[in-house]
């Protein structure tokens, strides 16, 4: 387990950019009996999810997002000094993302530009890494892209994944300052690398089989570019892994969950998002959601929260829990004190 | 630990399906409400109840409420 603490630097703006194409999960009827359906939106929470447009991507939605923040925060191209890209669904292999951004963004050339990839739990990650370098000497700003667009990797006959996944971008600034401590807590275990894959990349090469959608276990129909989930494991994992971390976080910190206004959970689905809040004993109210309007956007979902749900509530000082958990599997939780965070309205692209 | 207090948290996951139809032989996955979704509730449940890791595996390997109940039990002790 890794855990880092940081003073001094913290989160100074978060956007975010959602496709204005809305699927109803009530429309699944041809994937899912019709009575079943809605004792299936309620038990995941989600009614309705965003979707991009084949010409969009999780970048494009970013970039939007990025433009939206720098607008409202009078940001100046040439005061970031790092741009970070965190995403399973960059737009190509090679180069990075985080280098077409920079040039797209209008940043300078002496802008440090590179990609993060990880599960889920991806933004816990990227923010721990944004942090570690708005910590160093040479760097105050740091702008943190994380989004997703899972709407293109999964099969629409996938009854596991296709009613959880909509898709989403978003930016946060992440900079030195008069901040208080922020501590993160991360965790990896590579044993469980089956229960959320995509089986198809260079140790499994991409042959015109592989592009070919099959039918799999329990009739879920895809093909080996698409993303696999065993559901039952992923909940599993997370209800014995992330209640633990987030106790650990708060034991670690001298807190307890009374003292935290609001904790942000990765929007995987509101079923086990309500035993985490049950388990932690945490007050409901101070626990925001989303997955009700977006489904669950991936790495995207916790700042998504923030910008969606945090409007306005993150003037003055507060401290703030975060906690995402994904492929890997890997795991994370963070505690920060934030300090007037400026929340922009979720725009659409 | 007691099977027939297993059996009652177990039938308690269900909405539809009355409890007194559920019995330790019970071969859950032919119940007309048992679903994935419930599947996730028995292992909150197993967790909750009983502190014990229950993965995909173990249910998909059980036929029988009783089934569940037995390796609840291994790994409880």
């Amino acid at each position: 387990m890794a855990k880092i603490t940081f003073h001094g630097v913290g989160v100074k703006a978060i956007s975010a950019c959602v496709p204005p194409e809305i699927v109803y999960n009530k429309d699944l009827g041809y994937l899912i009996p019709e009575e079943e359906i809605e004792k299936t939106i309620n038990n995941i929470g989600i009614e309705q999810r965003r979707i991009a447009a084949p010409d969009v991507m999780a970048s494009d939605l970013c970039y939007r997002a990025a433009k939206q923040l720098m607008e409202d925060n009078h940001i100046e191209p040439e005061s970031i000094d790092v741009l970070l890209f965190m995403s399973q669904t960059a737009d190509y292999r090679i180069p990075a993302t985080s280098c077409l951004m920079q040039h797209r963004l209008g940043l300078p050339r002496e802008t440090m530009c590179f990609d993060i990839s990880l599960g889920c739990s991806g933004y816990l990650f990227a923010l721990s890494t944004a942090f570690a370098y708005a910590s160093m000497q040479g760097v105050n700003r740091v702008l943190l892209l994380d989004g997703e667009t899972f709407s293109k990797i999964v099969n629409r006959h996938d009854k596991v994944d296709w009613p959880l996944y909509g898709d989403a971008g978003t930016a946060t600034l992440i900079e030195k300052g008069d901040y208080g401590e922020s501590t993160f807590m991360l965790n990896t275990d590579g044993s469980g690398e089956e229960v959320l894959k995509i089986h198809a990349g260079m140790r499994n090469p991409i042959t015109p089989e592989s592009c070919v959608a099959r039918e799999r276990e329990d009739g879920n129909i895809r093909n080996d570019l698409e993303v696999f989930m065993d559901g039952m494991d992923v909940f599993n994992f997370a209800i014995s892994k992330v209640p633990r971390c987030i106790k650990a976080l708060l034991q670690e910190t001298g807190k307890t969950v009374d003292d935290v206004d609001y904790v942000v959970f990765h929007q995987a689905n509101r079923f086990m998002m309500d035993f985490f809040v049950k388990k932690l004993k945490i007050n409901p109210e101070r626990v925001p959601y989303c997955i009700h309007k977006y489904g669950n956007t991936s790495s995207a979902s916790v700042p998504l929260t923030m910008a969606s749900e945090l409007r306005g509530k993150l003037d003055g000082n507060h401290t703030v829990v975060l906690s995402a958990f994904g492929a890997g599997l890997s795991w994370g939780s963070a505690i920060m004190s934030m300090r007037d965070c400026n929340v922009s309205p979720v725009i659409e692209y | 630990m007691n099977l027939t207090q297993f059996i009652e948290n177990f039938a308690g996951l269900f909405d539809e399906t009355d409890a007194d139809s559920i019995q330790a032989t019970t071969c859950f996955k032919d119940l007309e409400e048992w679903s994935s979704l419930v599947a996730l509730s028995v292992i909150a449940m197993i967790d909750e109840e009983y502190d014990v890791e229950f993965r995909g595996e173990d249910i998909r390997g059980s036929n029988t409420v009783e089934d569940l109940f037995n390796i609840v039990k291994l790994r409880a002790n």
